[in-house]
């Protein structure tokens, strides 16, 4: 069973539009793992029913018993993320400030303090309407271990995979080259880099590209809106040869692009060129990850 | 005033309308534009100032001070993050899993885990006339972004007065690293699409921004792309639209080369020239609200 992860560093080139794509060529081959979970847009594509949900805790959270509190003012002393602020006279936590580390418990003098988990979001397995099984989660406001709820989201995914004899794991990958995307990289097999000509999604290929590297995993790249700046273009693609990175294809500027998703279609229904230019894609990124050894 | 601009994920045009808001702004009165989307900093490449100040940023983690250690474990057991482990003889600090918190350094029984310095990232200063640009990049495999934005908005507010309109180009999304972005500013203004990924997207953000009880509106990037399901919602909501930017390929293009848009393209400088306008109308108040100067309505 093997792992494809498609990332983009930033946000914005197309690449849930691309994920979706290939998610609708592999059909009931693949699994799909939703792992963007901060903005989390597959499931608008991919119709997917909802099914099981499941609330992810993760992490602690302060909680002030004001029965119990004698106002001594020690926690908001040794919380280094000004998170106890006197509302109405009152030591309160705020939830959104608080890290979870459990300092104040330790030193209130009257145990006024308990921590809790948090829920900080909610996990789904859900029928779609390519005929297969996405997971895919929904991060709660303010909370921060979405890295842990890529791992979950990610596992949960590669469990069925193996169980249902699936040929492959197919991964929205988070942005940004923080801890979800370590998480959304770990264990794949391929890395797919959605990227456009611009100056900053250059900057973002490279930086991200450092991440992939240092997991030694394999990578091909899709130039979203090539023809925008043919320069940028062509600097990407020397940057690809450099580093031994496969060019996937190199996809226009075109407005269907956005009107396919509009209507709540992937491209490859939506129009045949850009279509049969993803469709080509994917059989590059077949064969690529075909070429390399299961993990583990 | 600070001014937040946010968006619930990447690539909606936070960048662009940061830098082009910032650099209008510039032309008639002082502004300091930060970029604290740490992890991947991009509005430099549209801002050409000069260099005037860098500096190295530093988080502070416990250091282990084998002399007086009694192996009593007690900082294993207050870590919350499995920072440090006992094991064997030895106690261990993992520098990326740290918090920062000071449990285990201020709880060890023989003051044997002082906190010392590490560096997290940098941050540059930039001067370009009346434009001042921050700048903070997080070193790669660092995996905290919230202390750096807020060190980061400490410069920021000990540099420059009350008067300096104040833009933060904040990190996407609605975890911990936007609510420290967005946790100190006056107003936050939300960049969308007009699609069905950006309005889903967009809900999420005004949840947050609502949760933190922060004054907003929004602004519209590449109208006309896809269909009139933001503008719904925002009427719906009773959400100001303060401005739209029209998706047009000359845009991309001028923005592919990391060239500004409002000096060339008459759309972008309506737009900026608006939301400028829409601020300068509100007066900030003790408390931490808006007046309107026009109406009189508190936001
Ligand atoms: S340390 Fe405990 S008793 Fe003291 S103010 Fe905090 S909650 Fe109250
Ligand atoms: S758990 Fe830590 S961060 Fe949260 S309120 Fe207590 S001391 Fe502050
Ligand atoms: S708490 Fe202090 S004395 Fe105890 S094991 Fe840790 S470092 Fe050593
Ligand atoms: S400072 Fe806090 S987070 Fe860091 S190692 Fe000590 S207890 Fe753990």
């Amino acid at each position: 069973m093997k792992e494809i992860v498609v990332i983009s560093g930033k946000g914005g080139t197309g690449k849930t539009s691309i994920t979706a794509s290939l998610a609708y060529l592999g059909g009931e081959d693949l699994i799909v793992a939703d792992c963007d979970v901060d903005a989390a847009d597959m499931h608008l594509l991919m119709a997917p029913d909802f099914g099981k949900p499941e609330d992810f805790f993760s992490g602690e959270l302060a909680y002030i018993d004001q029965d119990a509190c004698i106002k001594c003012g020690k926690c908001q002393a040794v919380c280094r993320f000004d998170a106890i602020p006197i509302i109405d006279s009152q030591y309160v936590v705020d939830p959104l400030g608080c890290e979870g580390c459990g300092y104040c418990a330790r030193i209130c003098p009257t145990e006024a303090i308990t921590n809790s988990q948090p829920n900080v979001g909610k996990c789904f397995i859900s029928s779609i309407r390519t005929g297969t099984t996405m997971v895919h989660a929904r991060l709660s406001i303010g909370a921060d271990n979405s890295g842990k709820l890529v791992a979950k989201v990610k596992n949960e995914a590669k469990a069925l995979a193996e169980i249902q004899n699936k040929i492959a794991v197919l991964v929205d990958g988070s942005p940004g080259v923080g801890c979800p995307v370590v998480s959304s990289l770990s264990g794949a097999s391929f890395t797919v880099l959605v990227t456009e000509p611009t100056v900053s999604g250059l900057h973002d290929l490279r930086r991200v590209y450092e991440l992939v590297k240092k997991f030694g995993i394999k990578a091909g790249c899709i130039i979203n809106k090539g023809d925008i700046n043919p320069e940028v273009s062509r600097e990407i693609k020397d940057f690809l040869k450099e580093e031994n990175i496969v060019l996937l294809s190199e996809i226009p500027y075109n407005v269907k692009f956005t009107e396919a998703m509009t209507n709540g279609k992937t491209i490859v229904e939506y129009d045949k060129d850009l279509g049969k230019i993803i469709s080509e894609s994917w059989e590059k990124i077949l064969r690529a990850t075909r070429s390399v050894g299961d993990p583990e | 005033m600070k001014i937040a601009i946010a968006s619930g994920k990447g690539g909606t045009g936070k960048t662009t309308l940061s830098t082009n808001l910032a650099s209008y702004i510039a032309e008639s009165r002082e502004c300091a534009l930060s970029d604290l989307d740490v992890e991947e900093p991009n509005s430099g490449l549209f801002i050409k100032a000069e260099l005037i100040h860098e500096e190295d940023k530093f988080k502070k983690i416990p250091e282990w001070e084998k002399s007086r250690c009694e192996l009593c474990g007690n900082c294993q057991t207050v870590c919350n993050f499995n920072a440090v482990l006992k094991l064997g003889k030895m106690i261990m600090v993992f520098p990326e899993l740290c918090h920062g918190c000071y449990a285990c350094s201020e709880l060890c029984p023989t003051g044997s885990l002082p906190m010392k310095q590490k560096k997290m990232g940098e941050l540059k200063a930039y001067k370009s006339g009346n434009l001042n640009f921050i700048e903070s990049r997080l070193i790669i495999g660092e995996e905290q972004a919230v202390p750096l934005i807020k060190q980061t908005i400490d410069y920021v507010d000990e540099h420059f007065s009350d008067e300096v309109i104040k833009i933060f180009d904040s990190p996407p999304g609605t975890s911990c690293p936007v609510i420290e972005a967005t946790r100190d500013a006056d107003f936050v203004i939300l960049v969308t699409e007009p699609t069905p990924f950006g309005l889903h997207d967009l809900k999420l953000a005004v949840e947050t921004v609502k949760q933190m009880g922060k004054p907003f509106a929004v602004v519209i990037n590449r109208h006309g792309i896809g269909n009139d399901c933001v503008e719904l919602y925002c009427k719906e909501d009773n959400i100001d639209i303060i401005a739209s930017i029209p998706n047009d390929r000359l845009i991309a293009e001028t923005y592919s080369r990391g060239d500004l848009l409002y000096p060339t393209i008459p759309s972008v400088k309506d737009a900026v020239r608006s939301i400028s306008t829409y601020i300068d109308n509100f007066d900030l108040l003790d408390n931490g609200s808006l007046k309107s100067k026009k109406t009189g309505q508190i936001k």
